[in-house]
């Protein structure tokens, strides 16, 4: 059995046994599958394609969603557990996993369509068919509202242009869900195929941070689409907003794994390492930065699992993600440069792992909502008022 | 075809042993508990030959309640039913005894498991099974082929200098090696699914005498520690190592 930990507080008790089988199946195939080339894919800029249809067979993808989907119906502490695996492999894989689950499949299963959901969801959840989710514009980031892209009514069908950027999957992706506002109306959603006319994808290359993962520019230039296209029940910003809360879940509890995976490798190798006749993990500096790194995670791995089973009430409130979302990601970017740091020199190679986790973590830190934009949305939850505007352009400051 | 495995509950290979204090048993509490490696191999390929030729795996343990992870876990591979044995057997003789009746009860078509458990590493429940349901037997298998409508089999053994091949009918009992296949992991639907299955739990027929008694479990001796030598200029060092090598550890 792989390491799973660590779990300092013995939280392992908390989780039922099926929740404890599903990560460790997860675990063994991130050891076994993920693990060894990770760091060379990293290097490449390459995503491990050849993973997709073996995380099918798993059934990693849409797991919480009932069988006749192609999920499996398994908790949601079960899935954050999965993210939490695949993302101690990397962020990158997690990310590949959460825009198929928690943003395609999920748009496709709340707002689509029964048609739309039969054909897409049981050959996503296989791995046969990928997806991705472009809401994101180069001029539309934290205020996805100001999108500039435009959903125009032709027929009976539509036509979609605009640009959306920063877009996981992009290239790889079979449908992409493509939000759009309608002229002089609210934002709805779309499944454009990969084949159809006017849509294009291309990669950025020039990323120093989630190499093993594709990030795409989509261009829609006169894109046709069907009104059978549209996701039916998508109607304003609220649609793809609900999207992204369950694929912070899922970040919240993956960034954990990247955490765990930097302390463990801090743990062994400052046990390890001598300097001055003593093995670094013996003296004070040191034991206070390992035991900092442990405080931090497991705060964040008990955020994670409290939400988890939020969620499954039904109960989780999206600023309670957002609280666990901002605090996660930043405790994991800071336990991994902390691991970074006790690997010395040896700490900014990928033959270790501290330096491909943090770099990733930057990026995780950033999208789907930024640590500023997640303060803002605590902060509007807090005092009932809304910070987002600046204040000059506040009624009343 | 009707396909049974045997499969043992063991503590996973990564954990450390402690024993207890009277030097009986291990101590069991807080161990992580795994499905034995080789019968990992068994189940696959008992679901390999399920696939291809149709039928059932059921899947039987003896042990305690908590043996019923082990059987969940070849659920979650697939296997269709599961079966345990309640008891603790005294030595191999009463597991296999104890297995081999249960067995019987279960008519298959062909009997798999690992070639011995990671736990105590005595390989012989396979063999026993099929001395006790006087069953052509197969050990160590790593390759394995059956003809159903011809009630027969073909296994590969890997001995020293070269491969037997054998040939032998069915009803049988085959013992898997490393290299038998590649064990697929449980899926995650499999797992949900393993989860509502219902397990079949009777009491383990242990009517046999034990053949041998379990004296006294010991830790191995701890390592000593090695020698350095650190005080010598490179030549000497380099001359006392080849004398040490030579004449105290004799290994040159």
């Amino acid at each position: 059995m792989p390491e799973t930990g660590p779990d300092y507080l013995q939280i392992e008790r908390l989780l039922t046994d099926e929740e404890r089988s599903i990560r460790n199946v997860v675990a063994e195939f991130v050891a076994a599958e993920v693990a060894p080339s990770i760091g060379q894919h990293w290097l490449d800029g390459t995503f491990p394609i050849g993973l997709v249809a073996k995380m099918g067979e798993l059934g990693i993808f849409g797991p919480t969603l009932p069988p006749e989907y192609g999920g499996a119906g398994i908790s949601d502490v079960a899935y954050g557990l999965i993210m939490q695996e695949l993302e101690r492999g990397d962020s990158g894989l997690r990310s590949f996993a959460s825009v198929q689950s928690a943003l395609s499949m999920y748009a496709i299963w709340r707002f689509g369509s029964e048609v739309q959901r039969r054909r897409w969801l049981p050959k996503m959840a296989k791995g046969q068919a990928i997806g991705c989710f472009g809401l994101t514009e180069p001029d539309a980031g934290s205020d996805p509202g100001a999108m500039r892209t435009r959903a125009r009514r032709d027929g009976s069908g539509w036509v979609l242009d605009g640009v959306k950027r920063w877009i996981t999957n992009g290239t790889l992706a079979d449908v992409a869900v493509v939000w759009a506002r309608e002229e002089g109306g609210a934002i709805l959603g779309f499944l454009v195929e990969r084949e159809t006319a006017g849509f294009t994808a291309k990669d950025v290359h020039t990323k120093a941070s989630m190499r093993a993962s594709h990030t795409s520019d989509l261009m829609l230039d006169g894109v046709k689409v069907a009104d059978e296209a549209r996701l039916p029940e998508a109607k304003g910003l609220g649609a793809p907003l609900a999207c992204l809360t369950q694929a912070r879940f899922g970040i919240a509890c993956g960034v954990v794994g990247a955490a765990m995976d930097c302390f463990n490798e801090a743990l062994a190798y400052t046990g390890q390492r001598t300097a001055f006749g003593h093995p670094l993990a013996g003296t004070q500096l040191v034991q206070e930065r390992l035991v900092d790194m442990l405080s931090r995670l497991t705060a964040a791995q008990l955020t994670a699992l409290q939400l988890g089973r939020l969620k499954e009430a039904g109960e989780l409130r999206y600023a309670q993600v957002s609280l666990a979302k901002r605090n996660n990601t930043r405790a994991a970017l800071e336990v991994a440069r902390m691991g970074r740091e006790l690997l010395g020199g040896n700490g900014i190679t990928t033959e270790y792992r501290a330096m491909r986790h943090m770099a990733n973590l930057e990026t995780v830190d950033t999208y789907e909502g930024t640590y500023e934009i997640h303060t803002l949305i605590i902060g509007r939850d807090l005092t009932g008022l809304d910070a987002f505007s600046a204040p000059a352009q506040n009624s009343g400051a | 075809m009707q396909i049974l495995v045997l499969v043992k509950q063991v503590p996973d290979t990564a954990t450390r042993i402690k024993i207890d204090a009277d030097g009986k048993d291990i101590q069991r509490d807080g161990l992580t508990w795994v499905l034995n490696p080789y019968d990992e191999y068994a189940v696959e390929e008992a679901l390999l030959l399920k696939e291809l030729h149709g039928g059932t795996v059921t899947v039987l343990t003896l042990g305690p309640a908590k043996a019923d992870e082990a059987l969940r876990s070849a659920l979650a591979m697939g296997a269709d039913e599961a079966v345990r044995v309640d008891g603790q057997p005294a030595d191999a003789l009463q597991a296999g005894w104890a297995l081999a009746q249960a067995a019987k009860a279960l008519a298959p078509d062909l009997i798999l498991c690992g070639k011995q458990a990671v736990d105590d590493d005595q390989a012989e429940v396979g063999v026993l099974v099929a001395e006790f349901l006087n069953l052509p037997q197969v050990t160590v298998a790593v390759s394995l082929s059956v003809d159903p409508a011809a009630h027969s089999g073909q296994a590969k053994r890997e001995v020293e200098g070269g491969v037997q091949q054998i040939a032998f009918s069915l009803p049988a009992v085959v013992t898997a090696q490393k290299g038998l296949n590649e064990p697929r992991y449980p899926s995650l639907p499999g797992i949900m699914k393993a989860k509502r299955k219902e397990i079949t739990v009777q009491a383990a027929d242990l009517g046999i005498a034990a053949g041998v008694e379990l004296v006294r479990l010991t830790p191995p001796a701890p390592r000593k520690a090695g020698t350095l030598l650190k005080d010598l200029p490179g030549a000497d060092a380099g001359r006392e190592l080849i004398r040490l090598l030579h004449e105290d550890a004799k290994a040159i």
